[in-house]
């Protein structure tokens, strides 16, 4: 580790933190209805899509409706794009032919998309035509932050009002998402993307002669623009196979820094949201506290884990840390620090190969996503997920002082802690549930690149991505077979809707609370104790569920490797 | 009277009394039908994990499997915990068995004299035979025969048999002592009493259901707890299920009593296990208080309190006001008006009267005199006058209202030109300039907090006593100690608010409510409730019914009315108002055990994952060896000790579970942090300890 190491990841963090006020102040404006710079241009608009949508804008909607609303949206889109793929072949922008994708593999991928995860059974380039990647994957990565933006709001109104029946509407709140937060920022990131270098074209792959005189394609394509919203958005979908590591979807060491900036800065921001909504800024930032903990406690790990190397790199005299699977104008420190922020918030891009990490440096990315996605997390879903953990620390611990446990001046009672525990249950019955097939099904085998806790891992890690919407992958896996494009689907399915559902029950039963103002009975939940205790919580719950799970694999393989054994 | 010595008996008998103890023995076993655990999650899987393994072991032992020995160990252990569990249910249950039973011997089967006509003419009925509406005769030695209310004639009544207090009371028709409870006995007069419960439902027989915990039914915040503990539950069973695959993959294998013993150690079976005994002792603590809750519920809310409405009288002053000082008027000496103050109060009994008395003797050493040898007369206190004091020869001393006393001066001087005594009448008219002095010194005295009471002699204006209400002593600092726990407190008085003020300010509460008629009351309750707060307030009248209704937590006291009784949720036996504190500690000390053994078996889940899972995958990755940093000395002593652990962490808390966390009233962070270091931080360490300490044991009897 050095220095400069260090500086790269605290300017890093520096400018999350920075953005995190004057987003939230912006975000909260725009979800309360309230005027913004850009309301002379954007308003017009806004109305019009109410106009031909049929949406009356001040009616509010109960939270089944809500969800339900929610639901059907995402029944269209799936329909969108497993249709896109399915009839890419008889459509236009399809200047490299490519033909029509096979039924599992478009069902996967529409699956992928709709639950913000971007999981990804293909390569970009040699798989999609342009016209997917616009009118599928560039919309569904728009709509489908939009959705987890919209559904925190919800679960927020539930915890800033007071016996109400209604917490927002889902049309309202999504098209606001889009079009005053999500496209503005796009606008001028891909702007910038496309200063750095990257492609932004609708020409045909281009044919270059190489030195040795052999023929290569490039691949091109309206990259920048998909690339503002995979990031902004936590989508993470490449537009490329290699996705942030491919030298046109992340360029330079300043597109990289961009990129992170983008997946952190809504989610944080959110934080900052909650906070005003609930009528104390303090509130996001004791949550936005518990999510740095365990973030840069992550990133410490890998980028140290990643410095050192192995011991059997250094025997072959290559110092200087674990070099394996990382691209050279990122280097180890932009590489770790990648890896974790995009397993923290449920991204998914990658700018290095998870797989050649080291066991402990690839096991953060995993225990990250396997805490729930709720460190930054996905837009919107970051947050709701991490109030489903708060709520369990408050019940658990709050109790402690004595008075039925209160979270923001709201009583948390049967029914929260039904809905919460309902909603961490299905995290680990997927991914711990599929591994446990998937390590022992013969075809699935097949598909593991590695033996041993490698291979054990690489498994548990798709599974994992999966339920967390992350879509990351750790590189090795073969997924695109039968078995993995479906059991794949309903981890991204159950781990996106599972948890909705019961998150929006959560926030309609808040909603409905009468509000209760804080004494000195109550438990501060602003300060440092709060911020230890839902730590705490966090780390030995989501610990003690997949616990085992990593003593198989990167626990036991990091020993092995210790003791000069590879798989 | 049986039960004042019971109930002694009860707080001075130790948890481990034998008498509790060993009947609890019988009753763990008794407990373990399966359709009593289902109502307990947790241990409910316990138990069928356990019966399986039981099964799995038969098998084994008819086939001849190997590792026989251990597997016993293993499901021996696992029945203890269960049997651990259900032996603290049911001791805590014992507690309240033992009242019950007393509580039984004074509900005697007596005989009703239902009355048949409009005069004293009746019929003997079985007192079972009673309904809701009939109209019985109770006379001096009679038992009353069911819970009524009297509806004719006054009578003392003992009512020892629920309240311990073999003083009798009086009962009388109308007004707010009018409500008779079955059990209890006349023993003077006789009453008319038109019965009000049925058998089976009076407050006798509620109250043996609540100690005996028959019709316990979970409280909201339970089945909170609940649900969660059995999620948490589901989760490990994901987390230990999905075990043996990934094992296959690494090719090993692990045997059902391993992962067994891995699942029931990570669920939380320590707070499983005593959280009924939780909630039951946290309700026998109240009733050995002498405070019945009528539900878990209201036990619950008293934690949540947020606004605690107390009556000004008895509650936070002594019923009694005292005289604290004499204000004479412009020419005459102090000792002069002590001297006639005392004299006016030889006679009067009531505690204000005997202040004067004492404050004479003590401030300016008048001596107490004997009426009979000055030979004087007494002239009691009426309504009408408002005034008392004595007659002795010529001479006359009053004390009363100030204006009473100004109306006596004046009113007196119209008698007296009629009887002739024309001086005292004019002295009374030229002494407009000591009247208004005197009402001046009133005026001060009431803005004081106080009230002023006027002393004339022979028709002559002497001065103002300053009768005090004493605020009791110790309560600033309970209110005090209120606010830390974030309580408001708001005294709820008839006085004007010049008086409520004063004594607000000198009780050091945070409010109060001035002239207050039950209406207001209400409205305050309803206003502080449409804020998000809790209520809790005591009352026993019956204009106090819908107001201690409407409180979260209304404590109606035992004296009060019936309707008072009805609507409140908790009824205090001993009719002391300011023990409505006391039960807002109890409420948390209740909902504090729950969270501090949540905490504390969730924590120990730490430890014993690094006791088993390097034991448990030690035969095919002996690398993870490095995680058995507890160094324990086989992978079976590894996982028998984990399994003993748990089993004697539930014993070992049951007196915990009992007692309840101590509350502290140093503000909610504060409370937290330290509950987090003990039972969080605790939680972790202590099981390394324990394990440990256990496996030397396993080891060193060669048991594993």
């Amino acid at each position: 580790m050095t220095v400069i190491g260090w500086i790269q990841i605290i300017l890093f963090c520096a400018i999350i933190v920075a953005l995190v006020k004057p987003l939230g102040w912006y975000m909260t404006r725009v979800f309360n209805g309230d005027r913004t710079f850009l309301s002379p241009v954007l308003r017009p608009v806004e109305r019009g899509i109410y106009w031909i949508g049929g949406v009356d804008e001040r009616r509010e909607q109960h939270w089944l409706n809500y969800t339900v609303a929610m639901l059907l949206f995402h029944v269209g889109g799936f329909f969108i794009i497993y249709g896109l793929m399915r009839l890419q072949a008889l459509l236009p922008f399809n200047p490299a032919g490519q033909t029509a994708v096979s039924e599992d593999l478009s069902f996967n991928t529409a699956i992928s998309f709709i639950t913000n995860t971007n999981w990804q059974n293909y390569g970009g380039e040699s798989t999609l035509s342009y016209l997917v990647q616009m009118l599928g994957l560039t919309h569904q990565n728009f709509l489908s932050a939009a959705t987890g933006i919209a559904l925190a709001m919800a679960l927020i109104r539930g915890f800033s009002r007071s016996s109400m029946r209604t917490v927002g509407n889902f049309w309202v709140d999504v098209t606001r998402c889009t079009l005053y937060v999500l496209l503005p920022i796009c606008v001028v990131a891909a702007l910038f993307l496309v200063w750095q270098g990257m492609p932004q074209t609708l020409q045909p792959y281009v044919d270059a002669t190489t030195l040795e005189g052999g023929k290569q394609t490039i691949a091109l394509g309206p990259v920048a623009s998909q690339v503002a919203i995979k990031m902004l958005g936590t989508n993470g979908g490449g537009f490329f196979n290699a996705n942030a590591a491919h030298p046109f979807e992340n360029p330079t060491a300043l597109s990289n820094l961009l990129q992170m900036v983008l997946i952190f800065a809504l989610g944080a921001a959110m934080t900052n949201v909650f906070g005003r909504m609930v009528g104390n800024e303090r509130q996001g930032w004791a949550i936005l506290a518990v999510m740095g903990v365990l973030f840069v406690a992550g990133v410490a790990v890998t980028y140290w884990s990643e410095a050192n190397g192995t011991s059997m790199l250094e025997a072959l005299g290559l110092t200087g840390g674990n070099m394996e699977g990382k691209e050279v104008r990122f280097g180890i420190v932009a590489s770790s620090l990648f890896a974790v922020v995009t397993t923290a918030a449920s991204c998914g891009a990658v700018n290095a190969m998870h797989d050649s990490f080291t066991a402990l440096g690839g096991m953060i990315p995993l225990i990250n996503m396997q805490l729930g996605e709720i460190i930054v997390g996905g837009v919107g879903a970051g947050l709701y997920g991490m109030l489903i953990f708060v709520i369990i620390s408050i019940f658990v611990a709050g109790l402690m002082v004595g008075r039925t446990p209160e979270y923001v001046g709201k009583k948390i009672e049967a029914r929260e802690v039904k809905m919460a525990m309902l909603a961490i249950l299905v995290l680990p019955l997927m991914y711990l549930g599929w591994t446990a097939v998937g390590v022992v099904l013969p075809s699935a085998v097949a598909s593991m690149a590695n033996a041993g806790p490698h291979g054990f891992t690489e498994v548990l890690y798709a599974y994992t991505s999966a339920t967390g919407n992350n879509g990351s992958a750790f590189a090795g896996l073969s997924g695109n077979t039968l078995f993995y494009n479906l059991t794949l689907a309903s981890a991204m399915f159950v781990g996106r809707f599972f948890m909705i559902v019961p998150a929006m029950a959560i926030a309609g039963s808040l909603a409905d609370k009468k509000s209760h103002p804080p004494s000195a009975g109550t438990f501060p939940t602003t300060g440092g104790l709060f911020v230890g205790l839902v730590v705490g919580v966090i780390l030995i719950i989501g610990g003690l569920t997949f616990f085992p799970a990593l003593a198989l694999g990167p626990i036991v393989e990091h020993l092995a490797m210790n003791a000069n054994t590879l798989f | 009277m049986e039960t004042a010595k019971l109930q002694k008996q009860a707080k001075g008998s130790t948890m481990f009394d034998p008498k509790i103890l060993v009947p609890a023995i019988t009753s763990a076993f008794v407990k373990l039908d399966p359709r009593l655990m289902a109502k307990n999650p947790v241990m409910f899987v316990v138990e069928i994990v356990a019966a399986l393994t039981a099964l799995i072991f038969v098998r084994d032992l008819v086939t001849g499997g190997a590792g026989l020995a251990f597997t016993f160990q293993i499901i021996l252990w696992l029945w203890f915990t269960v049997l651990f569990a259900n032996f603290a249910e049911a001791v805590a249950e014992g507690r309240g068995k033992a009242q019950a039973e007393s509580l039984r011997k004074t509900r005697t089967e007596s005989q009703a004299k239902l009355l048949t006509g409009t005069d004293r003419t009746f019929r003997l009925v079985p007192g079972t035979a009673l309904k809701v509406g009939d109209i019985v005769l109770v006379e001096a030695g009679d038992n009353i025969p069911s819970d009524g209310e009297v509806i004719e004639g006054v009578a003392s009544v003992n009512e020892a048999a629920i309240t311990g207090e073999s003083a009798p009371v009086i009962r009388e028709s109308g007004g707010d002592r009018s409500a008779v409870t079955g059990g209890t006995q006349v023993l003077s007069d006789w009453i008319r009493v038109r019965i009000t419960a049925a058998q089976g439902s009076t407050f006798i027989d509620r109250m043996i259901k609540l100690v005996e915990g028959a019709e316990r039914q979970k409280t909201p915040n339970e089945i909170a707890l609940n649900i969660l503990l059995a999620g948490l539950t589901i989760i490990f069973v994901f987390a230990t299920v999905t075990i043996p695959s990934y094992a296959a993959y690494a090719g090993g294998s692990i045997s059902v009593v391993i992962l067994v013993a891995l699942f029931v150690t990570l669920i939380p079976t320590t707070i499983g296990a005593l959280l009924s005994a939780i909630g039951i002792a946290g309700m026998d603590r109240l009733v050995r208080f002498n405070v019945l809750a009528m539900s878990g519920r209201a036990v619950e809310a008293a934690g949540d309190v947020d606004t605690l409405l107390l009556d000004k009288t008895g509650t936070i002053t002594l019923g009694n006001r005292q005289a604290t000082a004499f204000r004479p008027i412009r020419g005459v000496g102090e000792q002069e008006l002590a001297d006639a103050a005392q004299l006016a109060s030889l006679a009067d009994e009531t505690p204000e009267g005997r202040s004067i008395v004492v404050l004479a003797k003590e401030k300016y050493g008048i001596r107490g005199r004997d009426m009979k040898e000055l030979a004087a007369t007494f002239v009691p206190f009426t309504a009408q006058t408002r005034m008392s004091g004595i007659d002795a020869g010529s001479s006359a001393v009053r004390k009363g209202a100030v204006d009473a006393i100004l109306n006596y001066i004046n009113g007196g001087a119209a008698s007296a030109i009629a009887d002739g005594s024309a001086v005292r009448a004019i002295q009374a008219n030229v002494n407009t300039d000591a009247a208004r002095e005197l009402q001046a010194i009133a005026d001060e005295i009431a803005k004081a907090g106080g009230t002023p009471l006027a002393v004339a002699k022979d028709g002559r204006l002497l001065g103002v006593i300053h009768l005090k209400d004493i605020v009791k002593g110790g309560i600033r600092e309970r209110f005090a100690e209120l606010r830390r726990m974030g309580i408001r407190t708001v005294m709820i008085t008839g006085d004007n608010p010049m008086t409520a003020a004063a004594i607000a300010a000198e009780a050091g509460v945070d409010d109060f409510l001035a002239q207050a008629t039950p209406e207001d009351k209400l409205k305050l309750i309803r206003d502080e409730q449409a804020k998000g707060k809790l209520v809790a307030m005591c009352g026993d009248g019956t204009n106090d019914a819908p107001a201690l209704a409407q409180a979260d937590v209304g404590v109606a006291m035992n004296t009060g009315t019936q309707a008072a009784r009805e609507a409140g949720n908790m009824v205090d036996l001993d009719s002391n108002p300011t023990k409505l504190i006391e039960v807002v500690e109890i409420g948390k000390q209740l909902l504090m055990t729950r969270g501090a053994l949540t905490t504390f078996s969730i924590a120990n889940d730490v430890a014993k994952y690094f006791a088993i899972i390097p034991a448990m995958f030690l035969a095919f990755y002996p690398q993870l060896s490095v995680l058995n940093i507890m160094h324990l000395a086989s992978p079976q002593s590894a996982i028998l000790s984990a399994i003993i652990f748990n089993a004697l962490i539930i014993i070992a808390l049951i007196p915990l579970a009992l007692k309840g966390v101590k509350y502290r009233a140093v503000g909610a962070g504060a409370l937290l942090s330290r509950n987090l270091m003990i039972y969080g931080l605790g939680g972790i360490i202590i099981p390394f300890i324990g394990i440990k300490a256990i496996d030397l044991v396993v080891a060193a009897l060669g048991m594993a």
